[in-house]
């Protein structure tokens, strides 16, 4: 099995540890500048399974002995993608870099290197394309590293060209880009209509970024400058793509002339440089309906599974992959898939 | 269905809990103000350990902009995805028709009625763990 998105949690004094003196000064001095993506309070505390605090102090994901036993060791997990979250989106872009590659010095230190089943998304301060780059550079050819690392509410939907920089040296490295549920926007709301109340708001209204990047990135023509692009959305939910890309394609159809650059439908794009994580998995009232999704979605060879660990959301293995119908599926979404799209051999 | 021996009533203080295994079963059995509750351990949404969540009060609202607050440690949320349930008998509090944990049926009895020649009764973990009934002890029974 392969379990494409894991929490591991870089505490500030993680971090800080691999900051050269004048970043560990400011650091300590003026602090990072706010908790991107905590505008809404979560369902519990660090947005955690309350069974995931390790019992040896420190919040869930710290500690890599309780996350071996409580996720790698208690399911038969061959591979396992950390997806960290801390923020290198704090509005100063240098400060930014630096924390960037601080945080990728400490997990290939003390996640990496002493647990061979884990591998790690690279971040980078996705807001300046420049400095993204050199840290995508900076790690080329290490493969521990499978995938560049973006939250899902970036300033701009992903197609802007400010991006392409990242996406050419991500594909010349052959690294996919890996969009994750979370960040901050620097001030548009999550929703197309304003700012929701609710956390529930939230967190459903999440996928709205997904479709803004899907959207973006196939109309701005990024797979045509970059054919060897390939796009993860994780935890971004599976069940609203199929309808969405019957829409896209349906208006493209019209209005072609608008937009010469696409030359292929959109759901052609999607399906040819997409992958999705399963992880929190639609479960409908009627178990066939999500079947039928999954028909219409057709991408069986793009589907990843993931737990979330340690998050509330939590997809526990055993009952998410029996969502899926078949056995063969299965296996792809098992761990087939994923061996396939990070090149896990 | 038999009755199992799992705990003394001291070792539960109200507003606590005790998770038991009875007949391969790891059960949660919970004091809610001196009655006991006891609910399997184990979500039925995605095979959480259901009776480790955390005991808190049902919200209800009458209206948009309206709370009512009520039934203070009976409500227990999982502690994966926050499916409530009721204490006292096991329906989930968000779907009470469509999702229940398995309740079962205690009681409290003193060792005196316990000790052989009892009849009706399997002695539970409790009494193969450490240490024989006592007659002047309460016990909290569960019957599997």
């Amino acid at each position: 099995m392969v379990d494409c998105d894991i929490h591991n949690h870089l505490t500030e004094d993680a971090v800080s540890k691999y900051l050269p003196k004048k970043w560990r000064d400011y650091d300590r001095q003026f602090g990072r500048r706010m908790t991107p993506g905590d505008f809404y309070p979560k369902a519990t505390p660090m947005a955690s399974r309350t069974d995931a605090w390790p019992p040896g102090g420190g919040p869930p994901g710290s500690d890599l002995a309780f996350l071996r036993k409580q996720l790698l060791d208690a399911w038969p997990i061959e591979v396992g993608i950390l997806n960290t979250l801390i923020s290198v989106r704090n509005q100063f872009r240098d400060y930014d870099a630096a924390l960037a590659t601080a945080a990728n010095a400490c997990q290939v230190a003390e996640w990496l290197a002493p647990e061979p089943r884990l591998r790690a998304s690279l971040l980078v301060p996705y807001e300046d394309a420049a400095l993204a780059v050199a840290e995508i550079r900076r790690h080329a050819g290490d493969r521990r590293f499978v995938q560049v690392l973006i939250p899902s509410r970036t300033s701009e939907p992903l197609g802007q060209r400010k991006y392409w920089p990242i996406f050419a040296a991500a594909a010349e490295s052959g690294l996919p880009i890996g969009i994750h549920f979370g960040g901050w926007s620097g001030g548009h709301p999550i929703s197309g209509a304003g700012w929701p109340t609710y956390y529930l708001e939230y967190h459903t209204g999440m996928i709205q970024t997904f479709q803004a990047h899907l959207i973006s990135l196939v109309c701005e023509g990024v797979f045509e400058e970059f054919p060897g692009l390939k796009i993860v959305f994780i935890e971004g939910g599976l069940a609203w793509i199929a309808p969405l890309l019957w829409r896209l394609d349906r208006s493209w159809r019209q209005l072609k002339a608008e937009n010469p650059n696409l030359r292929r439908a959109p759901s052609e794009y999607v399906r040819g440089h997409f992958w999705l994580t399963t992880q929190p998995i639609e479960e409908p009232p009627e178990p066939s309906q999500f079947a039928g999704m999954i028909s219409g979605l057709g991408m069986d060879d793009r589907l990843l599974f993931s737990t979330d660990y340690p998050h509330w959301d939590f997809d526990n293995p055993d009952s998410a992959l029996s969502s899926f119908p078949g056995p063969s599926l299965r296996q792809k979404v098992r761990r087939d898939n994923a061996r396939a799209l990070y090149r896990l051999d | 269905m038999a009755k199992h021996i799992v705990s003394t009533v001291a070792e539960i203080p109200p507003g606590t809990r005790k998770l038991v295994e009875v007949a391969g079963r790891s059960i949660g059995v919970f004091n809610i103000g001196g009655e006991f509750f006891a609910l399997r351990n184990r979500c039925p949404h995605q095979g959480a350990a259901l009776c480790t969540g955390q005991l808190g009060s049902a919200v209800t609202s009458p209206g948009p902009g309206r709370y009512e607050v009520d039934r203070a440690g009976e409500i227990l949320r999982c502690p994966w995805h926050g499916w409530e349930y009721d204490v006292r008998t096991g329906q989930s509090w968000f779907d009470p028709k469509g999702v229940r944990v398995k309740a079962y049926e205690t009681a409290v009895a003193p060792g005196s009625a316990l000790v052989p020649p009892a009849t009706g009764l399997l002695p539970g973990p409790y009494v193969a763990e450490t240490f024989a009934v006592s007659i002047e002890e309460d016990y909290v029974l569960v019957e599997v």
